[in-house]
C-alpha cells in the first residue's frame, strides 16, 4: 500500500533545512516559495529515507490571484508519495523554474502547463506550446479565458 | 575515409500508415539513421480538460471514454474511482466486481490491439492484428451486452454503474475465460521464437531502469524495464487486494521485452479474471444513496493502472456542480517523453518498431 | 490450320532435345509467342492479384474479395477498371520526364524476359543459348525503373526507397546468379529448354542449397516480404509508388506480379523441371508448378514480419555470398568427377552438405548491427 507521506512532517524537515522555503504545511501537501522550488525538489529526490525519484505528475490550476503549481512526487523505493505545491503571481508573466533537469518526465508537463496557462519555466530546454499552434492566442485553461481568445 | 553525408528533415506523420493517429515525428535524417528527433502532436486536442470544468460530475464520465478509447472501461473506472474518493462514497462489493472484470478484460482487449499494431509495425502483413481483433471482437461482445455501446461505452457511474449485468454475461464470460488462454498460448508460440521477430526487436529501443524512472514512464513501458511497479500492487485500490497474481518484468527493456510483457500481462488478467468470476457477489450494483451534487471544498487524486499504466485524475473541488479543475494524468503523454532518447541512433523502421512499442493512444495524449 | 497444327506439335514433342530444324524463328512464331507471351503475363498478373488477396484472406481468417462475381473472380478487372479511370497526379516540382517513364522503363524488362521462358518442350519465343544470362542482365533492368520513380517523385520516402531498391538488387544479383551458375554448370547448358531437359530429377534435390539461395534472393531482389523493403508500408508509406496513381500505379502495380510471375517461372524452370511431369499436358504442368510456387510466396508473405535494411544486407554479404560461393566449388567438383552425368544418389550428399552449411554457418555471424553513434 502506497504510503501519503504527511505534508507536517516533511515540512517540518524543510523548514530545519531551507529556512524560509515552506509557505504552509498541512496533512495533504507542502506549499513553497517558487523561488526555493528548485532547491526543496533536489532536496526531496536526493536525500535517503525520502527518494523521491518518480514525479507521478505535475499541474497547475488557476485561483484568479495566483497560479498553484501541483507536483505529486513518488517514490518506487520506499512506495510513498507526498504532494509538493508552490504558487506563481501575476497574470502577464507568470514565472516558475523548470524541475526537467531533476525529473526529465516533466518535459510534456511543464510544455503543456505553459500551452494551457501561460506559465514560464524557467530553465526549460524547449520552452513552447505543445498540443496548440504556435499562433494560438490566450491560455484556455485559464478560468479568466474565453473561446474569442481575450 | 568517411564519406561526407548532409542531414535531411524527415516529417514522419501525420498522415502515415503507422503513427497510431496523427502523431508527427519531425525526424533529422542521415541517410536510413535517426539522428534527431522531435514529436508534434495536438492534432487531436479537444480540450477535454476545460469541458471538465462544465460538466456535473456524472456527465463527466462520457467524455472519459474519449481519452484512451482503447480502453475506455479502464478511464471510466479511474475516474469514478477518484470523484468517490473525494465524496466519500463507499460503493457496492458486486460494483467493486464488476468493475474489476471490466477493467481486466478492458486490458486484454487494449493489449490484443497493442501486440498485433506492434508485429503490423515490424511489417508483418496484417496477420497477426486481425487474429488480434478477432478475439477483440469476442471481448467487445462481452462490453455491448452489458452497455450496448462497443468502443466508448460510458458505463460506470459515480457510485456504481449504470446498469446491472444482464444475465448472459456471466456464461458468455465463462466461454470467454475457457477459451482464451488457448488462444493467447496459441499466438505467443507462433511469434516468440520468430527469428526475424527476434532480429528485429532484440536490443533495440532499450530503455534503462533509471531512465525510465526518471521520465515517469509507467505500466508495460516501465515494467519492461524491470521495474516491479504496478499500482494495482503498491497500492491496491477497488478489490485487487483480494485477486493473486504477478507482475510480469522484462530483462533490459527492448521492444521485445514490451512485448513480451503485454502478452504475460493478458494472462495475469485472465487470473484475475478467474477469480473474480468466482468471488462475484450478489446485491446491489450502485449505492442506495442520492447521489451527490455538490462534493465537499477540497482536492484528491485517484489513480489505477490502466492498460498503458498509472491513469490518475486530480480533482479540485469548490462545492458547485463541476470540477473546480481536473487533471488528467495520461499514460502515454508521458511513456512519449522517453521516445526520443530511444530512437536517436536507430534506423527509420526501428523507430517506427519503438514507436508501436510504446502503444500510445493519441486521444490521450492530446487530450 | 497452320497455326493450330504447329502449336500442337511444339507443345506435344516432349523430353527430346530441340531438332536442328526446330521450326522456330518464323515471322509467324515470333508473332504467335509475342502474343502467347504477352497473354500469359498479363492474364497470369490478374490472377496472382485476385489469387494473392484469397489466399491471404484464408491464411488472415478473413474472406478476401468475394462481391465481384462468383467467389469475386472479376475483382482484378474491376480494379485494373477503377486504377485506369482515376486522376492521374504528377506531384509539383516533379521531375516529370523521369516521373512519366518511370513506370514503362520497370515494365518493359520484365515483359521482355518471358521470351526465353519454355512452357513447353520448344515452345518459347526464342531459344537462345545464352538464355539465363539473357533473363539476369534484363531483369535487373526494372531496378532502373524504381531508381526513376523514386528520383522522380521529389519525395523522401521515395527517394529512401530508391536507395534500398539499389541497394537490395545490387547486392542480392550475387548470389542469385553464383546459384544459377551451379545449375547451369549441372544442366551443361545456359538454354533454359536445355536446362529443363536436363532435369531427370529436379534440381530442386540435387541443388537444395541453390534453390534456397535463389528463392531467398530473388524474393528480395523483386522485394517480396520479408524483404519489401521497397515498399514498406509501415515505414515508408508506400516507397517509390507513393506519388503514383491511376494507370502508372497500375503499371508498377502490373511490375510489381508480373516479377511475382517471373520468379515464379524460374524456380519452375531452373529448379522444378519446368513442364515435365507425368500424366498431364506439359502446360498444365508448368501451370501448376508456378501457382505453387507464387502459392508459398504468398504464404511466407503472410507469415514473416519484415527484415530491416541493414539486417537485409548482412544476410546478402555474410551468409549467401559465402554460401553460394562454397556451393558452387561443390558442385563445379561434383561435375568434374562424373563426367557423364551427376548420379542420383549425390542428392543425399548434397541436402547433407546444405543443412551442415547453414546450420554451421549461421553460428558465424551476426544479424546486423544495431544503434549508431550519433554525435549531438
Amino acid at each position: 500500500m502506497t504510503v501519503s507521506l504527511s505534508g507536517l512532517e516533511i515540512g517540518k524537515q524543510l523548514k530545519e533545512r531551507f529556512p524560509g522555503a515552506v509557505v504552509e504545511a498541512n496533512d495533504q501537501a507542502v506549499l513553497v516559495k517558487s523561488e526555493s522550488l528548485l532547491d526543496v525538489a533536489r532536496y526531496l529526490k536526493d536525500t535517503t529515507g525520502l527518494d523521491f525519484d518518480y514525479l507521478a505528475f505535475l499541474t497547475a490550476v488557476d485561483y484568479y490571484d495566483y497560479f498553484e503549481l501541483v507536483y505529486r512526487l513518488a517514490s518506487l523505493k520506499h512506495n510513498h508519495t507526498m504532494t509538493l505545491k508552490t504558487r506563481c503571481y501575476g497574470r502577464e508573466n507568470p514565472v516558475v523554474p523548470s524541475v526537467v533537469k531533476l525529473w526529465k518526465g516533466a518535459d510534456f508537463q511543464e510544455r503543456e502547463t505553459f500551452d494551457l496557462f501561460g506559465i514560464k519555466f524557467e530553465g526549460h530546454p524547449n520552452m513552447k506550446r505543445i498540443v496548440l499552434w504556435d499562433g494560438f492566442k490566450g491560455h484556455p485553461l485559464r478560468k479568466d479565458y474565453l473561446s474569442d481568445g481575450n | 575515409m568517411a564519406i561526407k553525408t548532409e542531414p535531411f528533415l524527415l516529417n514522419i506523420g501525420p498522415q502515415h500508415p503507422s503513427t497510431h493517429g496523427v502523431f508527427r515525428m519531425r525526424a533529422t535524417m542521415d541517410g536510413e539513421v535517426i539522428v534527431d528527433m522531435e514529436p508534434v502532436f495536438g492534432y487531436l486536442h479537444r480540450g477535454i480538460e476545460k469541458l471538465a470544468e462544465e460538466r456535473t460530475y456524472n456527465g463527466f464520465v462520457s467524455l472519459t471514454d474519449r481519452l484512451d478509447y482503447l480502453s475506455s472501461m479502464s478511464n471510466n473506472f479511474a475516474y469514478c474511482m477518484a470523484v468517490e474518493k473525494l465524496a466519500g462514497i463507499k460503493v457496492t462489493e458486486r460494483c467493486e466486481y464488476i468493475r474489476v472484470i471490466m477493467a481486466e478484460l478492458q486490458r486484454i482487449a487494449s493489449h490484443l490491439i497493442a501486440v498485433g499494431a506492434f508485429l503490423n509495425d515490424c511489417g508483418a502483413f496484417m496477420t497477426p492484428i486481425v487474429y488480434m481483433i478477432r478475439e477483440r471482437e469476442k471481448i467487445l461482445d462481452l462490453f455491448e451486452m452489458v452497455s450496448g455501446q462497443r468502443l466508448t461505452y460510458n458505463y460506470m457511474r459515480v457510485g456504481g454503474l449504470s446498469q446491472d449485468i444482464p444475465e448472459e454475461f456471466l456464461p458468455a464470460l465463462d466461454k470467454f475465460l475457457e477459451q482464451m488462454p488457448r488462444w493467447i498460448d496459441e499466438y505467443d508460440q507462433l511469434l516468440r521464437q520468430n527469428e526475424v521477430l527476434l532480429a528485429r526487436s532484440r536490443g533495440v529501443g532499450i530503455l534503462p531502469k533509471e531512465t525510465a524512472i526518471n521520465i515517469s514512464a509507467s505500466g508495460p513501458v516501465l515494467r519492461a524495464s524491470g521495474v516491479k511497479w504496478d499500482i494495482r500492487k503498491v497500492d491496491p485500490y477497488s478489490v485487487y487486494d483480494r485477486f493473486e497474481f504477478d507482475i510480469p518484468t522484462g530483462a533490459c527493456g527492448d521492444c521485445y521485452d514490451r512485448y513480451r510483457v503485454r502478452v504475460e500481462e493478458m494472462r495475469q488478467s485472465l487470473r484475475i479474471l478467474g477469480q473474480a468470476r468466482k468471488q462475484l457477489p450478489g446485491g446491489e450494483f450502485q449505492t442506495p444513496v442520492v447521489q451527490p451534487v455538490h462534493l465537499p471544498v477540497g482536492e484528491v487524486y485517484g489513480h489505477i493502472e490502466s492498460t498503458r499504466g498509472e491513469l490518475g485524475f486530480y480533482i479540485v473541488s469548490d462545492n458547485s456542480i463541476a470540477p473546480y479543475r481536473c487533471h488528467i494524468r495520461a499514460p502515454s503523454f508521458l511513456n512519449l517523453t522517453a521516445l526520443r532518447d530511444m530512437v536517436v541512433g536507430w534506423k527509420i523502421a526501428d523507430a517506427i518498431l519503438i514507436f508501436g512499442s510504446i502503444d500510445i493512444v493519441m486521444g490521450e495524449i492530446d487530450r | 490450320m497452320m497455326l493450330e497444327s504447329y502449336a500442337l506439335s511444339s507443345i506435344g514433342s516432349a523430353l527430346k532435345p530441340l531438332p536442328a530444324d526446330w521450326p522456330g524463328g518464323f515471322w509467324w512464331h515470333w508473332l504467335v509467342f509475342t502474343i502467347i507471351a504477352i497473354l500469359f503475363v498479363l492474364l497470369m498478373v490478374l490472377f496472382f492479384t485476385y489469387f494473392e488477396r484469397r489466399a491471404m484472406g484464408r491464411l488472415q481468417a478473413r474472406l478476401g474479395p468475394n462481391r465481384c462475381g462468383p467467389f469475386g473472380v472479376i475483382q482484378p478487372i474491376m480494379d485494373a477498371i477503377k486504377a485506369l479511370t482515376k486522376e492521374d497526379i504528377v506531384p509539383y516540382n516533379a521531375d516529370k520526364v523521369v516521373h512519366w517513364l518511370a513506370p514503362a522503363v520497370a515494365f518493359v524488362p520484365v515483359l521482355l524476359v518471358f521470351v526465353v521462358v519454355p512452357f513447353s518442350n520448344g515452345a518459347m519465343l526464342a531459344d537462345l543459348n545464352v538464355g539465363i544470362l539473357f533473363v539476369v542482365a534484363i531483369s535487373s533492368l526494372s531496378a532502373l525503373g524504381i531508381v526513376m520513380a523514386g528520383w522522380g517523385s521529389n519525395n523522401k520516402y521515395s527517394l529512401i526507397s530508391a536507395m534500398r531498391a539499389v541497394a537490395a538488387v545490387v547486392s542480392y544479383e550475387i548470389p542469385v546468379v553464383l546459384s544459377i551458375a551451379s545449375v547451369v554448370l549441372l544442366a551443361g547448358s545456359m538454354s533454359l529448354n536445355d536446362i529443363v531437359l536436363a532435369q531427370n530429377i529436379p534440381f530442386i534435390l540435387m541443388q537444395p542449397l541453390a534453390f534456397l539461395i535463389f528463392f531467398i534472393g530473388a524474393s528480395a531482389e523483386i522485394n517480396r516480404s520479408p524483404f519489401d523493403l521497397l515498399e514498406a508500408d509501415s515505414e515508408i508509406v508506400a516507397g517509390f509508388h507513393t506519388e503514383y496513381s491511376g494507370m502508372k500505379f497500375a503499371l508498377f502495380y502490373l511490375v510489381e506480379y508480373a516479377e511475382a510471375l517471373l520468379l515464379s517461372v524460374l524456380i519452375t524452370t531452373l529448379f522444378l523441371s519446368g513442364w515435365r511431369g507425368p500424366l498431364l499436358p506439359p502446360w498444365l504442368w508448368f501451370l501448376i508448378k508456378v501457382v505453387a510456387v507464387f502459392f508459398v510466396l504468398v504464404w511466407v508473405r503472410t507469415t514473416l514480419p519484415r527484415a530491416r535494411i541493414d539486417q537485409l544486407m548482412a544476410l546478402a554479404w555474410k551468409f549467401l555470398f559465402p554460401l553460394s560461393v562454397i556451393n558452387l566449388v561443390i558442385t563445379a567438383i561434383e561435375v568434374l568427377a562424373w563426367p557423364g552425368g551427376v548420379p542420383w544418389p549425390m542428392l543425399f550428399v548434397n541436402i547433407g552438405i546444405m543443412a551442415v552449411l547453414i546450420v554451421s554457418w549461421s553460428r558465424l555471424f551476426k544479424f546486423g548491427w544495431g544503434r549508431v553513434k550519433v554525435e549531438a
